[in-house]
């Protein structure tokens, strides 16, 4: 159980012949995940670390070896035509890793993606792991994760490890955890996690940490008062960020009153979620929250 | 990345949308002579990567040519201090002047990238000239939102929609789906995050020009806009800052004393958070990337170190991508280069921990390491 990948995830690596690409689908398939194919334009018929066939198209790694979530590494001028390539090819779970893909080659390559049957998550985000299925699908370290029963999810790549370190030093254990992503246009919302979350047997309870910028934690706040039953914890980075400047994350950049982290904690406040006071707490905050429903002795 | 008002007012001409007559000048005597050529009235504008401009005297309107002349003279020899800058303010280079318009009507419109609806939105109201974020506040029933599908494009009958909310009539009504696409067609031909002009204007005569123009490009389409990057003003930005950027590392001088290295965007925000929790000031924001090498981290400790107001470091590494042993030899690298003696407070967990903690350790650096963030915002504190 978990949400979105497990034991019987087949992985398409989209850049595996490059170096992150490379690095990371090793790492991947040495936690346990089940890589099947790699693709890179003009390397095919070729075998990555002598084990993974390499395809020159999604088409053909689809024919050979059945995929059924693609994980993109291709730099970021490429990357919104391997999204589609593999929306196009029915690939129905992409998570796109690249940072620094052109807004307006996400609005483009969103826009063809609504109303298809697939679920992208990212870009600029370090993917999927379930630590029970042993299964991981980005660019977490597995070492630090826990099999367990608590949901993670987050806009930040460092920040959720650091997050998931907290919990797995207290025995705290994960059972999936998503990186939505850092830029202004993503593909799967944090309300969309949630909902995935609330309905997911081997979850208890979720740890959400969202950051400055846009608007949304706020849809998340309502999605917690309006549907969430599971308890959630949630903490807001960006309170020293001053307005206008892009803290890193493309979507990280105060714009109005909304994107800011004062208002962003006022919502999930408001909206019954446990409020993570500082980045130092969140082991601590969610082990009370835990003990408190009931969850944890 | 932000263009100077008269690089987008250049733009904008070449796309067929109205500007003012005018010239960008960088001496008090050119500025004359251009508002000679008008008949001695003129507008002066001051040319800054900052907003808040009119009200911090950043606009002036001459009513000689010897009044445009003082007008330059005053804007060119000081730094600009809008409520947008930092006391320092912002150097000002050059002065657009500009004829006078003849107003008849002032509205507001901004092309933006709505990150909810995940496309291009056009913005409109007729209060234009005012601040939009008070108008946002205080009427936002008065902002009309025209989501744009990034297929289709900028359709005639949005344009006429949107003409209609603006009041327009008559030749203005007729001109403005002409003057709406080609503003559309300015932002998505040149990846643009923000195009603004506040105010757009009907003149007396009933024509549609941009009186002001506000362009920001999408730093991440740099790849394929060479023509932008060729637009970037250096002196409009915090020199740091701008060492950084081209160094392709992600960084924000902020007011405190504590010097934050970083790797991670989140993790790096986080750490500032942690570091104000506990009454410590941060100097920066840093993050270094996943996968940098010695010489970038040792690039990103020396932009900390040259920071005169940098009292203490506190380094926060996640090892990942990013080895732990690479980020201390980086710092040791930058720490020796620079002969600082400053304290350094390190936090490392994950690939390689162990080599970076012995490198530190051995390397005779005034190093504190710290297992937890509490333990480590903790021990920065106590370092000040």
């Amino acid at each position: 159980m978990g949400i979105l990948i497990d034991e019987n995830t087949r992985v398409m690596v989209q850049g595996i012949t490059g170096r992150e690409g490379g690095f990371h689908a090793r790492n991947c398939i040495a936690y346990g995940a089940n890589v099947v194919a790699g693709v890179t334009p003009g390397r095919g018929g070729t075998l990555f670390d002598d084990s993974v066939p390499v395809f020159n198209s999604v088409d053909e790694a689809i024919a050979e070896t059945a995929p059924n979530m693609a994980l993109i590494f291709v730099p970021p001028p490429f990357a919104a035509d391997a999204i589609v390539e593999s929306a196009d090819a029915g690939i129905p779970l992409i998570a796109c890793i690249t940072e620094g893909v052109p807004a307006l080659d996400m609005v483009r390559a969103a826009r063809y993606l609504e109303g298809k049957a697939v679920r992208l998550i990212g870009p600029n985000c370090p993917g999927l792991i379930n630590p029970g299925a042993r299964c991981k699908v980005g660019i977490m370290p597995g070492a630090i994760h826990l099999p367990g029963r608590v949901g993670i999810v987050s806009r930040s790549g460092t920040l959720t490890y650091e997050a998931v370190g907290q919990l797995t030093g207290l025995g705290l254990g994960q059972s999936t955890c998503v990186g939505i992503g850092g830029d202004p246009i993503i593909g799967t919302s944090f309300v969309e996690v949630l909902r995935l979350f609330e309905d997911d047997g081997a979850t208890d309870a979720v740890v959400l940490i969202g950051e400055i910028g846009g608007s949304m934690e706020q849809d998340a706040a309502a999605c917690i008062r309006d549907e969430m039953s599971k308890p959630v914890a949630a903490l807001v980075v960006g309170a020293s960020a001053p307005p206008g400047k892009r803290m890193g994350h493309a979507g990280a950049i105060i714009t109005g009153e909304s994107a800011t982290a004062e208002a962003k904690v006022r919502a999930f406040r408001e909206a019954g979620a446990v409020i993570i006071p500082t980045p130092a707490d969140i082991g601590t905050t969610t082990q009370a929250m835990l003990q408190s429903a009931g969850l944890l002795s | 990345m932000k263009l100077h008002e008269y690089q987008a007012k250049e733009i904008f001409a070449r796309y067929g949308i109205a500007v003012p007559q005018g010239r960008v000048v960088a001496t008090a005597a050119e500025a004359e002579s251009v508002a000679e050529g008008f008949g001695g009235r003129a507008v002066v504008k001051a040319q800054v990567h900052a907003g808040g401009r009119g009200k911090a005297g950043g606009v002036k309107v001459a009513q000689s040519a010897a009044d445009a002349a003082d007008a330059a003279r005053g804007m060119l020899s000081a730094s600009l201090v809008t409520n947008q800058t930092g006391p320092e303010g912002v150097p000002v280079n050059q002065v657009l002047v500009e004829e006078l318009a003849d107003i008849a009507k002032e509205m507001y419109l901004a092309l933006t990238v709505d990150r909810v609806e995940r496309c291009p939105v056009l913005l409109v109201s007729a209060s234009g000239g005012m601040d939009i974020e008070e108008v946002a506040e205080s009427s936002p029933e008065s902002i009309h939102s025209e989501p744009i599908d990034p297929v289709l494009g900028l359709m005639p009958f949005q344009s006429r929609r949107i003409a209609r909310r603006l009041g327009l009539e008559a030749g203005a009504a007729a001109a403005a789906p002409g003057l709406l696409s080609a503003l559309y067609r300015v932002f998505v031909d040149n990846d643009c995050t923000l195009v603004e002009v506040n105010p757009l204007i009907v003149t007396g005569d009933g024509r549609l020009v941009a009186l002001d123009a506000k362009i920001s490009v999408d730093d991440d389409a740099m790849f394929r806009r060479p023509e932008m990057l060729a637009l970037r003003d250096t002196t409009q930005e915090d020199e740091l800052e701008a060492q950084a950027a081209d160094l392709d590392i992600a960084y924000v001088n902020l007011d405190g004393d504590v010097g934050c290295l970083v790797n991670g965007a989140g993790l790096a925000m986080a750490t500032l958070d942690v570091t104000s929790s506990v009454g410590a000031a941060p100097a920066n924001f840093l993050d270094v990337g996943g996968g940098a090498s010695v010489d970038k981290v040792a690039s990103a400790v020396g932009i900390i170190l040259s920071d005169p107001k940098v009292r203490r470091v506190l380094v926060n590494v996640f090892g990942g991508i990013l080895r732990c042993d690479i980020a201390a030899e980086g710092i040791v690298q930058a720490y020796r280069n620079t002969g600082s003696g400053l304290p350094i407070v390190v936090r490392m967990l994950g690939t390689n921990v162990d080599d970076g903690k012995r490198i530190l350790g051995e390397s005779g650096l005034p190093v504190v390491f710290a297992e937890t963030l509490s333990e480590a915002a903790e021990a920065i504190r106590r370092a000040g």
